[in-house]
């Protein structure tokens, strides 16, 4: 009973905040809304018995991704009615690519009920609870027979953060920046020579 | 457990109840037990605190409210609790207040997953090294909701610098904790602590290992996460006022103040489990198993904070960017080779935990 309490009370509150995070006035609540849904995903992803997803959820959506988010949506200064004028001109399309997306999830949903029991394969067969813990089975499943397409994935990903770093990076000229190693290299004689003066002739 | 403690109420109070209401009943029961005692703390430490910086400083410090001054956090609490709390006009009212609760409540929340001796566990999660991260990179929206709510220059400049500190620091603390949770083989803390018995030379603790510049490294990490100086640079008094909680005043920066402190135990108390081995004694060696558990659990939190204290009294602030070269160009490549050199040693040596 607690259970389904549960998971109709994170259910419920994610499609809230779901609907709130398009449809309130201020984008700063909108990311809020967003931050509230992952939470709310990752209490389900609890109830699934997977804490390692619902841990990570946390961590990478909430405590990375929405952060940055926020700090790009708490900087704008825009009008936010002018915002809105656009939306009669892209209501067509938009509709379009929501009913599409509408229709693959039916799709899927219909796909699994018409594809009979799922097989399992004996290699990767998920050992029970009690065995081993659902971390240690993303682990060993990720690092062996997956090992290949991980790391493609982080490839991928070190690519794009590194283009982003290239497309952005601007060398201004005439900026004086710290250079910590020139700083610590640095010995008296290079700053100064001390120059014995003789009484009554100063430096000529 | 819902059969014992069904019995234990039926002992203690001649009440039989519900499994699910002994539950419930059991689990409040837990959380005042670790809540209370630790705002006591809280209190002590912030009193603890200003004692160090004095003596550090040839001062007295706090002396003048109660014997040796030690209901000073007391009547400071009180006096902020009898102010009234102002809302500036231009203000997002409801996430200018929810700002301030959100740490408040963040702060505590971590500890339900401290083991505090064998056994002496809230919430004993398989991932509970991700839960006390997940819910240490969570604190970063107290402070951003607080510097953009209050609609002032200084507060979300103070909330700017903090968000981009707290994502940069939080990066090189995750490897880490990788570094650490790779030779105790568990994601559950008291594993790991209990990984840690004997690790060499008899001394219990991972700090007496090379893992031990990975303990500087997340305790100076641990310093930027909690906004402590040399990286109080969100609240730098001499430029940007007090940062995010300038427009603070009464309860709401109080629970500002407290849910700072009671993160800065957190981190302590993540210091003592991760490296000096948590409720284990720190040689291992049997009369020492004599004292309990929890109270070198307390000693290694104790001394941690001391350490907190001392660098807050020895160190200046760091300019901005010296902070972000520090974060992403020293601790990120460090902790990174020795997530490698760790993994490397493990494989090499044959001594990968089952």
């Amino acid at each position: 009973m607690i259970y389904a309490l549960c998971f109709y009370l994170f259910a419920t509150i994610t499609v809230f905040s779901a609907i709130m995070v398009i449809s309130s006035r201020n984008p700063v609540h909108s990311v809020l809304y967003l931050i509230l849904a992952f939470f709310n995903s990752a209490g389900l992803f609890i109830l699934l018995g997977a804490e390692f997803i619902a841990m990570i959820l946390v961590i990478v959506y909430v405590g990375a991704v929405a952060v940055l988010f926020m700090f790009v949506v708490m900087m704008l200064d825009i009008d936010y009615s002018e915002l809105r004028k656009g939306f009669q001109k892209y209501l067509p399309i938009g509709g379009l690519i929501g009913l599409i997306l509408l229709a693959e999830l039916l799709l899927v949903g219909f796909g699994w009920g018409l594809g009979g029991p799922v097989t399992t394969d004996p290699a990767t067969a998920i050992p029970a609870l009690n065995e081993m813990s659902n971390t240690e089975a993303i682990g060993s499943l990720l690092y062996t027979k997956y090992a290949f397409l991980f790391q493609m994935a982080g490839l991928i990903l070190l690519v794009a953060m590194i283009g982003a770093i290239v497309l952005t990076h601007r060398a201004r000229p005439g900026v004086k920046k710290q250079n910590i190693n020139d700083q610590v290299k640095r010995r008296r004689g290079d700053a100064y020579d001390i120059v014995k003066v003789k009484p009554g002739q100063g430096l000529g | 457990m819902a059969d014992l403690l069904v019995e234990f109420f039926q002992w203690g109070f001649g009440v039989t109840l519900v499994p699910w209401l002994a539950i419930i009943l059991g689990i409040v029961v837990g959380i005042l037990a670790i809540v209370l005692p630790l705002l006591l703390v809280v209190a002590m430490s912030v009193y603890m605190d200003r004692k160090v910086w004095a003596a550090m400083q040839m001062r007295r410090g706090p002396n003048v409210v109660g014997p040796w001054g030690l209901m000073q956090s007391f009547a400071d609490g009180l006096k902020l609790f009898l102010k009234e709390t102002i809302i500036p006009a231009s203000a997002n009212k409801f996430i200018f207040l929810l700002a301030p609760a959100l740490t408040f409540i963040l702060a505590l929340v971590g500890w339900a997953v401290i083991p505090f001796d064998a056994g002496m566990v809230l919430a004993d999660l398989n991932v509970g090294i991700l839960y006390i991260f997940a819910i240490s990179s969570l604190g970063v929206y107290g402070i951003i909701l607080s510097g953009w709510a209050s609609n002032s220059r200084y507060a979300f400049l103070g909330a700017l610098r903090s968000s981009a500190q707290m994502v940069s620091y939080e990066v090189s603390m995750g490897f880490v904790l990788v570094t650490v949770l790779m030779c105790a083989g568990s994601l559950n803390l008291s594993e790991i602590v209990l990984a840690q018995k004997d690790t060499f030379l008899g001394v219990n603790g991972y700090w007496f290992t090379p893992l031990f510049p990975m303990m500087v490294i997340f305790f100076i990490s641990a310093l930027a996460e909690t906004n402590r100086p040399p990286f109080d640079l969100p609240e730098a008094e001499a430029e940007i006022v007090a940062g995010y909680q300038v427009e603070y005043s009464s309860m709401a920066f109080a629970l500002f103040f407290l849910g700072e402190y009671a993160n800065i135990i957190l981190m302590c108390a993540m210091t003592s489990i991760l490296f000096l081995g948590g409720w284990l004694p720190p040689f291992d060696w049997e009369p020492l198993y004599l004292i309990p558990g929890w109270i070198w659990f307390f000693g290694k939190i104790f001394f941690m904070f001391f350490v907190f204290a001392w660098v807050k009294a020895t160190v200046p602030r760091y300019r901005y960017d010296q902070l972000m070269r520090l974060g992403w160009k020293v601790f990120l490549p460090i902790s990174l080779l020795w997530v490698v050199l760790t993994g490397l040693f493990l494989l090499l040596t044959d001594k990968i935990p089952a």
